[in-house]
């Protein structure tokens, strides 16, 4: 057994995430039986079969075994090139967790050899909440040297000189991505957002991309909960989800980040907590309790959590009964399930239940609403070509519809769909869910006065 | 390892984004869907995306005497596309375009690579099937699956693969190219091709373009569950059904073990002492005659003891299916090792051959359920065990020895459509005896005297037999 697979110094509650061969089980489950071919986004842009979940299993057995090493390039690009959008683990007939399997080799990658040092540098950022955000309100305050402004998109696109450098990955001239806020989310809001008539506290989870890249659908999403009688408890000492670093494998930054944030909405006092992400919700949900599976304090704390975690949709359609909007907002909308909203969280009914409410508002379904957009947290960057080849295939899903507006429950793939309706779509309005149902209310409102 | 030129000259023909040479590439291509069976990296995989380019391959491979093993998305289950003896992958995954939809002749021509599913999505807007469903059809392809018979679960009224196929364009060992069958319903114009290559699991030639029947989709259906006490009475109904000349789109049966495993699995309120489960689906054109179908099921399932349901609804549907649907699921997650055999018996004698093989798994002590199409007497007898242990291995190869001599004394079959491969060479002289071992042997060399097309499958090489 080679080094990499075993503990660090000082461990004494391992999880996969510390000690690889915990992935044994997994690897054995896998049956080779390609059900996870038909789904894998990535092997449906290139067929070669390297892409495919059973072949990275072999491979990891491979490793296992020592045929091969787990730090040549080749295994390790391999491992990477994956969106983690968790559509093969939907499709497994025998259940094999692969994300565990991914992060046990990308942790034990790490351990190995470190982080790159780009990486290094941007999730020390993310341990320190507080430097982390002055650098995003300083980078938003500058961002208009790098990036010129699309006012009607509200979205930026690289200016010329940096386009041409950053156009080998994606960062060219059409690029849209949207705009740094220069007042982010959490300082818009006061901690605890009281509604006139008080029926239920909760807590909300804005992870740094409602935060930081998305504050209005953050606001909408609070508004929606106060119009619903719901006191919004929004912790200022809430940091980063960790799941952008978990899935590099960075485990010591993840748990900082996990312990802080299970301590921080414990203080909060309240019942639930909110997400409108999938992928923070999906931490909450699950990757708290494994990263904790053995930890004598934290583990109570993640579990009492884990069930305690809702998306809004869920909340407002299964935990409340939330009010029936009366405001008319005229769209024509299509609902993308975002990977880990629908595949991790399991929420896929609730949104579109939220949408339908909405009087004026015609939901029209795209071919196969579940196929990842090609977002993948920072696979856009790393792999460019395969990421930019399933948003055009989304823009065309989306173009197909006749919608004029694209409605989703994640920033990210917010983000990957802005970027590719403006390339290959008719530039659609990009927006959450939660933002429709907020402006109905908003509609409402202004009708009675 | 091959000749750096040669790996050059077979980038020159497909272009080097189709030659893949790196490690994990080649691990990715090492294995198939079948448990138990050796892995062997190839020396390159190359995907090409024409006959003409498939026919240079093969010269290539002729002039160094490489061995060529075909593959489509390697979903098989009797190790046919396992590289034994190292050498050239040839992938059809990027070989997948479908040429022509006909819907005057009901028929499409596609290459080998495209997926059966995505062929059935693509004719779905002309009302048109292709019936033939392995349980991987969003996976497998038409090649693959023409390369081995594949069935399904609608083999009793729709057939299987080889009743589909009507024309083929094959790449023979010695690089060149045939082209027979077509468009026509009948054809008889010289030997029939079509049945030779289809099943012939890559050993005779390289297919490289398939015309296949469509039909039109039958419009209604009605779905059936039945309940059984005892093995006998579910026998009983399943020759009661054909005897009342029903012929089912679907008759599936599960076991005891089978049914105990997927209830702890998958809780969905299946009696777990019932000794059989039936199911039962019939289609058709006109809804006065599949009701009429229906009734006749219901009527033979109340003859023979059973408890029964009937869908009436899709979400009803639905509801009946998920007993089936998680019998594979649920058996392979009670151990880390899972074998799916496929030991065919004629249908009147399924009762036995069930009843075999429970007594096989308390002979041997080894974990067997068994489910399956009844319909066809295909029966699926599928062994949990854990690879690790070697003495229980032992067994567990025992009890799948006895569990082939066993259909084949009840006149039935090896394989009723995962084929030979590698996983049952060593008992095709059981059934076919010596002269059907040297017939087989005189058409391999007749087409690939040098065998170099998938060697060592179904055939052994000559040197493993002298």
């Amino acid at each position: 057994m080679s080094g990499e697979m075993t503990l660090n110094a000082g461990c004494t509650a391992p999880t996969y995430h510390d000690d690889l061969r915990l992935v044994q089980g997994e690897l054995d489950k896998c049956m080779k039986c390609g059900n996870c071919m038909a789904v894998c986004p990535v092997y449906s842009v290139n067929k070669d079969e390297m892409a495919v979940t059973r072949s990275k299993i072999a491979v990891a057995e491979a490793v296992m075994k020592g045929d091969l090493s787990m730090d040549d390039p080749e295994v390790s690009d391999m491992i990477f090139n994956c969106l983690v959008c968790k559509s093969c683990m939907t499709n497994c007939p025998t259940k094999v967790s692969y994300d565990r399997i991914a992060l046990g080799f990308r942790a034990a990658l790490v351990r190995k050899n470190g982080l790159p040092w780009l990486k290094k540098m941007i999730f020390t950022g993310l341990k320190n909440p507080k430097f982390f955000d002055v650098a995003m309100k300083a980078g938003a305050s500058m961002q208009g040297i790098a990036f010129k402004g699309d006012r009607k998109m509200k979205a930026i696109s690289p200016r010329s000189p940096f386009a041409m450098v950053g156009g080998s990955f994606g960062f060219d001239a059409g690029r849209k991505m949207p705009e740094l806020t220069v007042t982010p989310l959490r300082d818009r809001v006061s901690e605890v957002v009281r509604p006139a008539e008080v029926k239920v506290k909760a807590a909300f989870f804005t992870g740094d991309s409602l935060n930081y890249f998305y504050p209005d659908a953050g606001m909408d999403l609070i508004e929606v909960l106060t119009e619903n009688g719901v006191e919004v408890h929004v912790p200022k000492a809430q940091n980063c989800c960790g799941i952008p670093v978990l899935v590099h494998g960075d485990i010591e930054t993840a748990r900082t980040l996990a312990q802080n944030n299970l301590d921080t909405f414990e203080a909060t006092g309240c019942d639930y907590l909110i997400t409108g992400c999938g992928s923070c919700g999906g931490a909450w949900q699950h990757d708290y309790v494994d990263l904790f599976a053995n930890d004598p304090v934290y583990k109570a704390k993640a579990e009492h959590w884990s069930k305690r975690t809702y998306d809004v949709s869920t909340f407002l359609t299964k935990v409340i009964q939330f009010r029936q909007p009366k405001g008319q907002v005229d769209a024509v909308v299509t609902y993308h399930d975002s990977c880990h909203l629908k595949k991790t969280m399991k929420v896929a009914a609730e949104p579109r239940e939220v949408i339908r409410s909405i009087p004026g508002v015609t939901l029209k379904e795209m071919a196969a609403p579940d196929t990842c957009c090609g977002s993948g947290g920072s696979y856009v960057v790393s792999h460019y070509d395969t990421s930019a080849s399933l948003g055009k295939n989304k823009a065309q899903d989306i173009n197909q519809t006749g919608a004029d507006t694209v409605s989703t429950g994640c920033p990210a793939c917010m983000m990957q769909l802005l970027d590719n309706v403006s390339r290959h779509g008719k530039e659609q309005k990009v927006t959450h869910y939660i933002s429709l149902l907020a402006e109905s209310y908003r509609k409402e409102k202004a009708a009675v006065h | 390892m091959l000749d750096k030129a040669i790996v050059q000259r077979l980038q020159d023909v497909v272009g080097q984004e189709n030659v893949l040479t790196r490690k994990v590439e080649l691990v990715a291509y090492s294995y198939d869907a079948t448990a138990d069976m050796p892995h062997q990296i190839p020396d390159v995989v190359v995907m090409p995306t024409t006959s003409e380019m498939v026919q240079e391959v093969v010269k290539i491979a002729r002039t160094h005497q490489i061995a060529i093993y075909p593959r489509g998305a390697g979903s098989n289950l009797s190790g046919g596309t396992i590289p034994f003896k190292k050498g050239i992958v040839l992938s059809f995954q990027r070989m997948n375009q479908i040429l022509e939809i006909d819907p005057a002749n009901l028929t499409a021509t596609v290459q080998p690579g495209v997926v059966i599913a995505a062929l059935n999505s693509a004719i779905a807007g002309h009302g048109l099937i292709y019936p033939p469903d392995p349980g991987t059809v969003a996976t497998a392809t038409m090649g693959g699956s023409a390369a081995e018979n594949s069935g399904g679960l609608r083999g009793l009224k729709y057939g299987v693969t080889k009743n589909y196929i009507m024309g083929m364009e094959v790449v023979l060992a010695s690089g060149e190219k045939v082209k027979f069958g077509g468009k026509t319903v009948k054809n008889v114009t010289a030997y029939d091709f079509s049945n030779l290559f289809v099943g012939s699991e890559g050993t005779l030639g390289i297919i490289t373009q398939l015309t296949c029947k469509l039909i039109p989709a039958p419009k209604f259906r009605r779905t059936m569950m039945g309940i059984f006490s005892s093995l006998e009475d579910a026998g009983n109904a399943v020759a009661g059904i054909i005897a009342a000349h029903v012929i089912p789109a679907t008759l599936e049966i599960m076991d005891n073990k089978t049914i105990r495993t997927v209830e702890a699995f998958a809780n969905i309120g299946l009696p777990v002492e019932a000794k059989a489960l039936l199911l039962c689906e019939v289609d058709g054109m006109s809804q006065d005659l599949v009701n009429t179908e229906a009734e006749a099921v219901i009527e033979v399932f109340k003859q023979n003891n059973c408890e029964y349901k009937a869908a009436n609804s899709d979400a009803e549907r639905d509801q009946l299916w998920l007993a089936r649907r998680n019998a594979l699921p649920a058996l392979a997650s009670l151990d880390n090792t899972c074998i799916v055999e496929d030991a065919t018996v004629p249908r009147s004698r399924i009762t036995e051959m069930l009843v075999a093989c429970e007594k096989i798994a308390e002979k041997y002590n080894v974990t067997i359920g068994t489910f399956g199409h009844a319909g066809d007497g295909n029966l699926h007898p599928t062994i949990l065990y854990n690879m690790y242990d070697e003495e229980l291995t032992a067994r567990v190869h025992l009890a799948i020895d006895e569990i082939f001599a066993t259909a084949l004394a009840l006149d039935g079959t090896l394989s009723g459509e995962h084929g030979i491969g590698l996983a049952k060479m060593k008992y095709l002289g059981d059934e076919l005896g010596q002269s059907g071992l040297d017939l087989m042997r005189s058409i391999k060399e007749a087409l690939d005297p040098d065998y170099l097309l998938n060697p060592g499958k179904m055939i052994p090489l000559p040197e493993a037999v002298a």
